[in-house]
Order: structure tokens, then sequence, then C-alpha cells
């Protein structure tokens, strides 16, 4: 750790961060799990849904954009945050539509996995029911939007990992949506299965053709461990 | 000392959480040890007799004979237990919820490429539908939630044991899964 | 045809320096003379600026003055804000649907005229309102319906029409914003000074942003000139969309110069060589006159190159058109949509002062904050912080509209109770006074003691005043819709949450509510405030909460004293299979 190294404490725990870290990093660093969706570690962030929320000296603040400073007191894993968490994942749950039985996702979605990390055993706010188009015109891709969270991840990794622009939003409010970039659907873009875009899809709303259902029930991602492990783990073994 | 009574039932599904609860093997014999079971498809009998301690119901509500029957197992029950994703959030069936009723009933009976003649169906004996699928907690109050598709044998069985000793519900992170 | 287009589109692109950043005017030109931007006119549009098309589409569609749908030659959007519907915008609303024969949202057969709703757009004073292809009609009654459609459709002059007429409605001027000015008086008291010394004057003024906020004026400034960057930017916001408020109009009808010469007071300061006016799209009817004022102020030698013979300060101003966002007001959101992007306010940090426009250091200041700016370079610091109280000097301009005598504007010292102001608008029996707009609170009579300032009760001017026979839930009720319309959707609790805030309040209003509702109302209200990523998130729960805590006795009043009600409504439920089936209810005798 360089000389000019920022201290602070997570839930009264001691981190050190470089100067340069947002908060989620130093987290992940130190083998802290703060609970997110949108954010992923090869992408800038996008500040979009809002789970990774902590506390910094009493304010609210989201852990992916919040630079590192000496001496900040965070707060992430309390009853209280839990409880803001979840009500996001059950916001998620109950705009969309989510048919975790029959989709391909169930066992890796990270939607489903933060639902089962916060314990929101079912969602009780009203379902939006919300007609949406799905595109099929891609020879390799889906793209099921009743599964989409508005994450972004897709838009970002097509730009900041892929070099192209195939995914941009549209609309606004409860309307907005994912968008592609061609006038008729995704089969005239330029994207490609074997692109970061197509494979980064947190749920069920992007996913490669023929490559549904492959794991059994049982060795999924997040059948018998929680979302987040990977990194306590970390901390386990330091 | 008389045993508690256990009623389940059925709405809009596949009975697929039914089957679940009879995969619980050889301890369906310690439940039976624990409990006596009132209304339920498991004995076939169709009516409540008597006010029941646990009420367990699995599927959605779609039309006004699930209704009927679910505020019929709201008023004999005292505790309520929803299980399964048909039960807690409309499931598959609900699939049906981002089209309107009028253009689903439409298709399936009038329009659709092998109709000929169609009607939609209107005898009187046959319950009306809904607009859409509701899940259980719209419709009357919902005391505790099971999730899974179905929920395994190990969850149904561990939950039905921890209510019956009034134990806190609190299952493995295993047992809790949408799918 | 569309060799046609595609020449209209890539001379406009030319126009605007085919400058990506410029893709609101472009979008706004091209939608002047199209009456819409068809997909077709966006990949054109995307070609011609070398981006892709799905970058113009995600801006286009942001918009709620922006149409992907062909619109009538005519477009008259009624404002159906909560005061405008107190004052009988429903009433006006049905007739130009009876007149027209169409529904809000829809063109008539002839492609000649669209009705649409739209939120406040700063007429509250005189209302109900409307925007006919952006002129302002105000005080309309359905009676005049039928004569403006029949001057639309025999191509008349609508500036003509008796209507189409707007009040600055100056009530009660004060000494800092309506009080008579000498052109360019601040600016060269300000170059005789170093920017230091400027910054220094504003801080012995105590001036606090006029947006509600209340960020001290002479520490944003500090932070923006200090702030490194290639180039240092000026922006004024003139996106008043809180409704009900008004004032900065009223500000731009009666003193523009003044906002113009604190716009270039608060240049010299920062070290800016431009500055931006954003004006929201609502107020376009403006611009001709703001543009002449511009005009003059360059011939003046008060904008330019060596202004006022200050070797070495150039400052200029451009105006950038908004197009129907509230969320824009908010700075962030409001520099993206300066840039030619939606409207979708930034993570913070970094700052706008920090990084801003184009991501250079930004000072982002209210219309009103630049006036009263200008005039304490004019007078000095000392005399401004004589006026208000102690934490909020200076004056404040209040738009006064609802259930009032006499809505309008007043301008007034910080500190003043809202019972001293109700009295002097001719509200005294007010049931609530909804200050600060939706995103501020409702204040129950036991409040009205409170003063206005940013100890007690902020504002950024809007005062709303429900009378005493008006149902109070149903105002909330409007409140909350606005913002559902209104977030931008890019964060998950004030997309989602809000919709949720509305239906559970609307199932209290029904009466099919229980305590477990009101619980989960403020539960819910506690996430959106606590986790949503802007102003517009974090204050939307406000109607509810605020109401929740000052009108208790309404709410219980609606709800069953149950521990838990389903919102499930079982007739309703069965309507359609009745009527796709051929059922009957009441003939086949199931009960619901």
């Amino acid at each position: 750790m360089s000389k000019d190294a920022v201290t602070f404490t997570i839930d009264g725990v001691e981190v050190k961060a470089k100067p340069d870290q947002t908060i989620m990093e130093a987290a992940d660093a130190a083998g802290i799990y703060i609970p997110r969706l949108c954010y992923h570690k090869d992408l800038l962030p996008g500040g979009h849904c809002r789970v990774c929320t902590v506390r910094v000296n009493g304010r609210p603040a989201n852990a992916c954009t919040f630079p590192v400073n000496s001496g900040i007191v965070v707060e992430n894993d309390t009853e209280e945050l839990k409880a803001l968490r979840r009500d996001i994942i059950e916001m998620l749950f109950v705009e969309g539509n989510h048919y975790c039985p029959s989709c391909e996702a169930s066992g890796k979605c990270e939607l489903q996995a933060m639902a089962y990390r916060l314990e929101l055993l079912t969602p009780q706010m009203p379902y939006a029911w919300p007609k949406r188009e799905l595109d099929a015109t891609h020879p390799d891709v889906y793209l099921d939007r009743d599964r989409c969270i508005l994450c972004g991840r897709c838009v970002r990794a097509s730009v900041q990992l892929d070099g192209k622009r195939v995914f941009g939003f549209e609309n606004r409010g409860a309307q907005k949506r994912i968008a592609v970039d061609s006038a008729t659907g995704m089969g005239d873009t330029d994207l490609s299965a074997k692109d970061r875009a197509a494979s980064i899809c947190p749920t069920g709303c992007l996913t490669i053709k023929r490559q549904g259902y492959l794991t059994p029930v049982g060795k999924r991602p997040y059948d018998k461990v929680p979302i987040g492990s990977d990194i306590e783990k970390k901390q386990a073994a330091g | 000392m008389t045993k508690p009574l256990v009623a389940t039932g059925h709405f809009t599904g596949c009975f697929g959480c039914h089957m679940s609860l009879l995969d619980i093997d050889e301890r369906i014999l310690d439940l039976v040890q624990l409990v006596e079971f009132d209304k339920s498809p498991i004995n076939d009998i169709k009516t409540f007799n008597r006010p029941v301690d646990i009420g367990i119901i699995e599927g959605g509500v779609s039309n006004s004979e699930n209704v009927e029957f679910l505020r019929e197992f709201r008023k004999y029950c005292k505790i309520l237990v929803a299980i399964g994703s048909c039960a807690l959030t409309g499931g598959v069936p609900a699939m049906r919820n981002t089209v309107p009723l009028k253009e689903c009933l439409q298709e399936a009976y009038l329009d659709g490429p092998t109709i000929v003649n169609g009607v939609i169906p209107n005898d009187p004996e046959l319950p009306i539908l809904l607009d859409r699928v509701y899940p259980c907690h719209e419709v009357v109050k919902i005391d505790y939630f099971l999730p899974g598709c179905p929920p395994s044998g190990d969850t149904l069985f561990n939950a039905i044991v921890a209510l019956l000793k009034g134990d806190a519900l609190a299952l493995p992170y295993e047992l809790v899964k949408y799918d | 045809m569309a060799e046609d287009m595609r020449s209209l589109v890539n001379q406009t692109v030319e126009r605007f320096g085919k400058d990506r950043h410029r893709l609101m005017d472009i979008a706004r030109a091209l939608h002047a003379r199209l009456g819409y931007l068809s997909e077709e006119t966006i990949g054109h549009t995307a070609q011609a600026l070398g981006i892709h098309r799905v970058e113009v589409r995600d801006m286009v569609s942001f918009y709620s003055f922006f149409s992907r749908k062909k619109q009538g030659k005519t477009v008259i959007h009624l404002c159906n804000a909560v005061v405008e519907r107190m004052k009988g915008a429903d009433a006006v609303g049905r007739a130009f649907e009876r007149e027209l024969g169409i529904h809000f949202g829809e063109t008539t057969p002839d492609d000649a005229i669209t009705l649409h709703h739209t939120a406040c757009i700063g007429l509250s004073d005189q209302a109900p309102s409307a925007l006919i292809n952006g002129i302002p009609f105000t005080n309309l009654k359905p009676e005049d319906v039928p004569g403006i459609v029949k001057a639309i459709r025999e191509g008349e002059d609508m500036l003509n029409m008796p209507q189409a007429e707007v009040d600055s409605n100056v009530r009660r001027p004060g000494e800092v914003i309506f009080a008579p000015m000498e052109r360019g008086a601040a600016i060269r008291k300000a170059i005789n000074m170093t920017p230091e010394s400027v910054i220094n004057e504003i801080n012995k003024g105590r001036l606090r942003g006029r947006g509600g906020a209340g960020f001290p004026t002479a520490m944003k400034w500090d932070f923006c000139r200090k702030a490194k960057g290639n180039a240092h930017y000026l922006v004024c916001n003139a996106d008043e969309g809180e409704p009900g408020t008004f004032k900065d109009r009223a500000i731009l009808q009666e003193c523009p110069d003044l906002v113009f010469e604190g716009m270039t007071v608060a240049g010299y300061a920062i070290g800016a060589r431009e500055g931006i006016m954003y004006l929201r799209g609502e107020y376009e009817y403006l611009l001709p006159s703001l543009e002449r004022v511009l005009a003059k102020r360059r011939h003046l030698g008060l904008l330019g190159e060596n202004i006022c013979g200050c070797e070495g300060f150039s400052f200029n101003i451009r105006i950038q058109m908004g197009a129907g966002a509230y969320v824009c007001g908010e700075e962030s959101a409001l520099l993206e949509s300066a840039e030619g992007k939606r409207g979708a306010p930034r993570d913070r940090p970094p700052f706008p002062v920090q990084k801003g426009y184009k991501g250079e250091p930004t000072s982002v200041n209210n219309v009103e904050t630049l006036c009263c700016a200008a005039r304490i370079l004019d007078r000095g610091g000392e005399w401004f912080a004589s006026m208000g109280s102690r934490d909020s000097t200076g004056t404040k301009l209040l738009s006064v509209s609802g259930d009032c005598e006499h809505p309008g504007v007043y301008e007034l010292p910080y500190g003043i109770t809202v019972k001293k102001l109700i009295d002097m608008v001719g509200a005294s029996d007010a049931q609530a006074v909804q200050v600060g707009g939706p995103s501020g609170r409702c204040l129950a009579p036991k409040d009205f003691g409170r003063s206005i300032s940013f100890e007690d009760v902020p504002t950024g001017g809007s005062v709303i005043i429900i009378g005493p026979e008006r149902d109070l839930l149903e105002c909330v009720r409007q409140f909350t819709e606005f913002f559902v319309e209104e977030s931008c959707g890019w964060c998950v609790p004030c997309r989602s949450g809000t919709t949720i805030l509305l239906k559970t309040l609307e199932k209290v209003m029904e009466g099919r509510g229980s305590r477990s509702d009101l619980a989960n109302l403020e539960k819910l209200g506690k996430t959106v405030k606590t986790m949503s990523r802007c102003g517009l998130g974090q204050t939307a729960a406000n109607p509810i909460l605020t109401t929740i805590n000052g009108f208790p006795d309404l709410y219980e009043a609606r709800i069953k004293h149950e521990e838990y009600t389903p919102a499930f409504d079982f007739k309703k439920a069965l309507e359609v299979g009745c009527e796709a089936a051929g059922r009957n209810l009441e003939l086949e005798g199931i009960h619901v």
C-alpha cells in the first residue's frame, strides 16, 4: 500500500484503500461485500439500481461511485439498509414480468440471488404487469424485456468493452426501456454473441440462444451459496 | 389432547406443490402423527367441517371459484400459508397478465388458426375468469409465504413442523428458491 | 421527398456546427419544421452528426415536447397541473375534446390539430392555461374553446387572440429584484474589483441559492473559480418546473437585463468566457424578447470581447432551450440536457463546480440568485444582508397561486410567516399551504406561524393555497402522479417507487386501505427518499409524507379499521370475463 493510503471504516472494520478508489472497490478488495446489481467490476459505474447504497457519515450514498476518503464512517450491513435494499429488489420484481420458474436465468440470476440474500420471501408490492416487447430478431441473442431491470450494463459494456454502441435507453420513467441501434430490431445491429454486452446481463433479459438450461438445478451459481460469497471468501482466506 | 387440524387447497396451478408435499416420503407418517387433515385433496374431504389451525394453499387466483374458495380458506383457517410460485406471484399462469383477457379469449376461442365456428365458453357451470391472475395475498391476508416451483418436500416439512411447534420460521439458504 | 428530408437534416446539423452537444437545438429545429421526429429523421440526424441512431433516439424520446409520431399542424398543450385543475382545466379540456371530436393524445382526422396535456407551464396565477404551438393562452374558459378552435382552423394569427396574453402579475415589487436598474452598473463595479473581491462582496451579502437548496453562492463561485479545467462555464437555471412556480417568468418578462447582468458578473467572478441560460421549453415565447435584450447588450459592449473596456474580460451568453422535462431543473440533469443528452441526473461527487458542462468546472445558478448577485454588486453586500433574517438574507420571490384572491408574484423579505402571507394574498381561510411545490411540504394551520426562510420553511418560490373546500388528498394524489410522469427512470426507487406510492395512495382513497397501507406509505416513502439518486426522487414522497404528518385525520377517515385489507375488487375483476362470455352476475346469483 502506498504511503498515501486512505483509512476508513465499514461497519466498524478498518479498511485501507488507494485514494482513487470508490467505496465499492475498496470494500471488494477488503473482502467486504456490499450488495449491488447494476455494478460490474469491468464497467464504469452507472448508479441505476441504488442497491449499493450505504451510509457515509450518516448520509446515504451509493458505494459504486462514492470516492473513499480518510476517516469516513461507512455503514453497510445494517438492518435499516437491508430493509431499504430489499424494497428496491421488491420494486424490480413488481415493475417487470419475472416468471422465475420458467426462466433460464434462474439459479444464476443476480436479481433473484439478491432477493435470496436479502431474505425476500416474495414481493408483496402491487404488480405492474407491463406489456414489454420481445426482440428475437438476432440469430444468436434474445432480448426479453420482461426480465429487464434497466441496469444499463449492456449499454455500458457495448461502448466500454466492445467498442460498439448496440444498446441505449429510450423513453423515461416507467416507460423507459432498452433500445437497440437499428430501426428494426437487434438482428440489424452489429451485435455479436461473443460481445461482452451479450453476456453481461444480470438477469435473463439478454441471453445467448441455444445455451439455456445447460446447468442442472443444484449446480447453478446461487443454488447453494449466496451472491457475494466469492468476495467474502477472500476475507476469510485473507 | 386433540391434534392440530390442517387443510390444504389448490387454485390455478399445476398441483405440483401438493406433489411436493407427498415428496416428504416416509416423513408423512410423522406428519400424520402430528396433525389431522381436514379439507384437502389428499383425503378428498371437499368441505370445511370446522375451523382449522393451518391452511396450506397452492395456485394463483384466476377465476370466480378461486376467489370464493380462497375466501373460505381465510375464514376457516387460523393461519394461512401460501406455497409455491403461483400462489405467491401468480406464477406461470400469470403470463397471461400482460395480454388483456378479451384478447386472450378471442385468440383462444374465436380467432385462432384451428378454430371453426368458435364461441367463448359461457356455460353457467363454469367459473368466470378474472381480468388477470392474482397472487393470493392480493385477495386475502396471507400469514406465511413459502416460495418455490414447487417448494421442496424439505421446505414444506420443515415449515409445517416449525409452525406446529410455534418455532420461528428459519429456512436454510438452499431451501428458499423461486424456481 | 426522402432526399429533401436528408438535406434539411444536413443543413440543420451544419447550422449547429455539426456539434453533437447541440443535439437539443438540432432536434428542436427539425421538430419545428417537420412537426415530429420520425425514425427516419433520427437516422439521418445520427448519420449527419457521425453518431449512432440509438443515441439520438435516447435523447429525443426523453422529452415530452418531442414527438416521434406525426402531429397535427397545430398542437395544443393544455396544462393539467394541480392549480390549473382547481381553476377548471378539466372543463376546458372537455370543451376541447368536444369541439375537436378527439381525446387527449389524439390528432384530428384531417391532421390539423393535436391535443395533449402537459405539466405546469408556469401560469398557475392565470389558470387554466395552455400552449398552442408554443403561444401561451391564459384564463381560459370552456366557452372560449369554440372561438379558439375556429381561429386555428381558419389559420388566423394566434397571437391576436384575446386569450393569448401573459400578465407578469407582479403584485408586490421589492428592493432587490423588481427595482429600477441601470444597465451595466453592476458589471462596471465588478470589473474594478478582482474576481476574489467580487466573490467576497457576495459573501458579505450572505447570498444563498434561490432554487430552494440554499447553497451559499459565494462558496459555489469560489469552488468553481479554483477548480482546474480547460474552460469554466456559467449556467443560468431558467428551468423552473416546480408546479406552482412562475417567478422566473416574471423576472424574464420584467427585468431580463438584471439576469444577464448577474450572469456576466458571475462569469467574471468564476473566470468563464461562456454563459448558458437554460430556458424551459414552456417559455419559448419569451425567447425573442430575451434574444433582443442580448443583442442590445452586445451592442452596448456589455457582452462580447473586452466588456466595458476591461482588457481580457470576454463573456458571451447563449440561450439553450429545454423541451419539457421537470427533472432538468436539477442542475446535473440540466447539464446533461444542455450537452444534448437525456436529462438524467449525475451521481455526485464530482459536483458541477468540479466537473460540469462538458466535464469542465461550472457554476449553475438560479435566475433569481443571479439577479440578487447583480444587485449586491451594485448596492453592496451589507445593504443586501440588512434585509431578511439571519440565515436568509435579502428578499424572496414567491409565486402564489391556488385558492386565493390575489395570485401572482410577491417580492418579500425572507422570514415572513405563512400567516402574514396568506392574509396578504387573500387566503386567510386556507385549509393547507403547499410551500415549495409538490417537492416541498404541505403545511397545516398549526404550522402557519412558521416563517419562509432557509432556517425554517425553505422554498424555491412556489406557494400553492389549498382552500377549505378542497379535497386535499386529491391534490396529494395529483402531485404524486406528477412525480410518476416526470421521473427520469434512471434509478429504481424513483422510477418504480413513485408508481407504487401512487397505487397505494389510490387504494386508500378508494376506501380499500387499512392501517397497514398507511404504514406501507410511510415505509415506502422513506425508501424512495433515502435511496433515490437525485432531488426529484428524494422529494417525490413529500406530498404523502408531509400530509400523513400534518393531516392524519384525513387518512384515518378513509381507511378501514382492520389490520389488513386487500386491494382486490372482485366485481371489477369479473367485468371483462362476464362481458366476453356473456355472463351476468346478478342473473346467475353470483355474490361478489
